[in-house]
């Protein structure tokens, strides 16, 4: 997939200090990468090495202490984000949550509708467009996240450990999900991780952060053919892969 | 304040209805929530049994404990004489203009407090005292000052409900989580629509709290100043009642009183409703 196009994202020797009380918490030290489009890019650590704080950045939710992030067309992308926690809107029904992105920007509540209603068709929730979020499960709310995510067709679409907070049976149906959605949508996608086998399962290209300060170790090319199977997780070239992973965060 | 415990167990009974109806306890707990409003039938009907007990054979005089029977007639003269009503609105009038503005002055407050470090350590010891004066000790001073009139009555309702929702406010606008202003920062919503789209549904939970607190103490308010220093309002009825050994009326105004806090509350519960259907128990 990395085709020689030019990068939708330049991220060039970006550092992040954060103030505390003996001269500063590095996150980041000179990180530099490129992302392409429609790339589905893996961001893999060890908790602590500045992996969110790095999506942050990207997101422009906090300012970097140096260096810088351009974007392909020299102007602000439009983002989607899905964090940790669904971050539902529980006074919103499912639908009405979708539909947020929409009405930020101000789209017409007729055509907002029939997006959101796209959306949920999307990501398999067709009966529960009138529900509350109190009334969905963990994998539930998080594909309503991911719709909303993905409503106002961003450029760029962010994931901050997604499927953490779910169970692992459930994770894995998450990620032949996910895997279809993107297939489905073409997006440039960078999603932030530390579990090494979701990390190769997905992306086409996995960047390995050293824990504290983050610094790129390892820059991977996942050469596993698409569409991505359950197989492929029992192969041998798969366990290599994951071997080099580990070995590179250890 | 006794009215909130009531509240709160009425609450934690329904709930642990909730939790028991699943299955086949359905009618069994459909025959428990009609035993319920049975038993508070029963209860109000216990109390005036007793009571009409009490000053039948109890032996006291009329002028300390009148009959039920003695306060219902009692209540149907003042409202033919139109004493009541006129009273009664005077009561409401106050209570509704106090609570209205003190609920939104405190809200608007609370809000710059909750966002603003400089404005809550400027205000911090004026909002500290105001929690801590009785508002009976400073209900004379504000009727030397504005007079027996209306307003110093306003200001006293407005008074006393202002602390309870400014602190609502404070703490519902904090306790929204970080997370949600990255998710609206990171679709580029503006400062007005995170307001309307995240803060002010986020803390109405909270907020509608500090309005329930606030619509019964905005009756105690209107009270304690008619009480103080009035011509007019329930407050000032119960003060020629208890001069005139008119006991009575006394009663009727207390009745009276008790049931605008009650009819006040219910407005809020339903506010609540309509307002906050995304958190309510699914129904049995």
């Amino acid at each position: 997939m990395t085709s020689p196009t030019t990068p939708i994202l330049t991220v060039h020797n970006l550092s992040a200090v954060f103030p505390d009380n003996n001269g500063g918490l590095q996150a980041l030290d000179r990180v530099s990468f490129q992302v392409y489009p429609r790339e589905f890019l893996a961001v893999l650590g060890p908790s602590g090495s500045g992996k969110s704080t790095l999506l942050r950045i990207i997101a422009g939710l906090l300012q970097p202490t140096e260096g810088k992030v351009s974007f392909g067309d020299h102007r602000q992308p439009r983002i989607g984000m899905v964090f940790q926690q669904a971050t539902l809107m529980p006074w919103r029904t499912v639908i009405q949550n979708i539909m947020l992105p929409l009405e930020l920007d101000g789209t017409d509540p007729q055509q907002a509708r029939a997006r959101a209603r796209e959306l949920i068709d999307l990501v398999g929730l067709q009966s529960f467009e009138n529900h509350w979020p109190r009334e969905l499960s963990g994998g539930m709310a998080q594909r309503v996240a991911i719709a909303r995510a993905l409503i106002h067709d961003p450029d760029l679409l962010l994931l901050d450990e997604p499927f953490a907070s779910l169970d692992a049976l459930t994770r894995e149906r998450m990620w032949a999900e996910l895997l279809r959605i993107w297939q489905a949508r073409q997006k440039t996608v960078i999603m932030v991780t530390h579990s090494i086998s979701e990390a190769l399962f997905l992306a086409d290209r996995v960047i390995v952060f050293s824990a504290r300060p983050g610094r790129v170790k390892l820059d991977l090319n996942v050469d596993l053919p698409r569409p991505r199977t359950d197989e492929m997780r029992y192969t041998a070239h798969f366990g290599r892969l994951a071997r080099r992973l580990k070995d590179t965060i250890e | 304040m006794s009215l909130m415990v009531v509240h709160k167990l009425t609450q934690q009974f329904r709930r642990s209805v909730v939790l028991s109806s699943r299955g086949i306890m359905a009618t069994l707990t459909q025959r428990v929530i009609a035993l319920r409003s049975w038993l508070g039938g029963l209860s109000v009907l216990l109390f005036l049994a007793t009571w009409h007990l009490a000053t039948r054979y109890g032996g006291l005089p009329a002028f300390i404990l009148p009959s039920p029977a003695a306060v219902g007639q009692r209540f149907l003269r003042a409202v033919m004489e139109g004493l009541l009503i006129e009273h009664t609105l005077i009561t409401l009038l106050e209570v509704m203009v106090g609570l209205v503005t003190g609920a939104s002055l405190a809200t608007l407050i609370g809000y710059g407090v909750a966002k603003s470090r400089l404005l809550e350590n400027l205000l911090a010891p004026y909002l500290v005292a105001s929690q801590a004066i009785p508002m009976v000790a400073v209900a004379p001073l504000l009727i030397i000052w504005f007079g027996p009139g209306l307003f110093s009555k306003f200001l006293i309702c407005a008074l006393i409900v202002f602390f309870p929702v400014l602190i609502n406010t404070v703490v519902g606008v904090r306790a929204v989580p970080k997370v949600y202003y990255e998710l609206m920062r990171s679709l580029r919503a503006t400062r007005r629509q995170t307001l309307l789209k995240l803060e002010v549904p986020a803390a109405m939970p909270i907020l509608l709290g500090g309005l329930r607190i606030g619509a019964t103490l905005s009756v105690i308010g209107a009270v304690v100043g008619e009480l103080v220093g009035s011509d007019r309002g329930l407050g000032y009825l119960i003060y020629v009642g208890r001069s005139q050994y008119d006991t009575a009326l006394v009663f009727v105004a207390v009745f009276t009183l008790i049931a605008m806090a009650l009819g006040l509350y219910g407005l809020v519960t339903l506010l609540e409703k309509t307002l906050l259907a995304w958190q309510e128990q699914p129904r049995l």
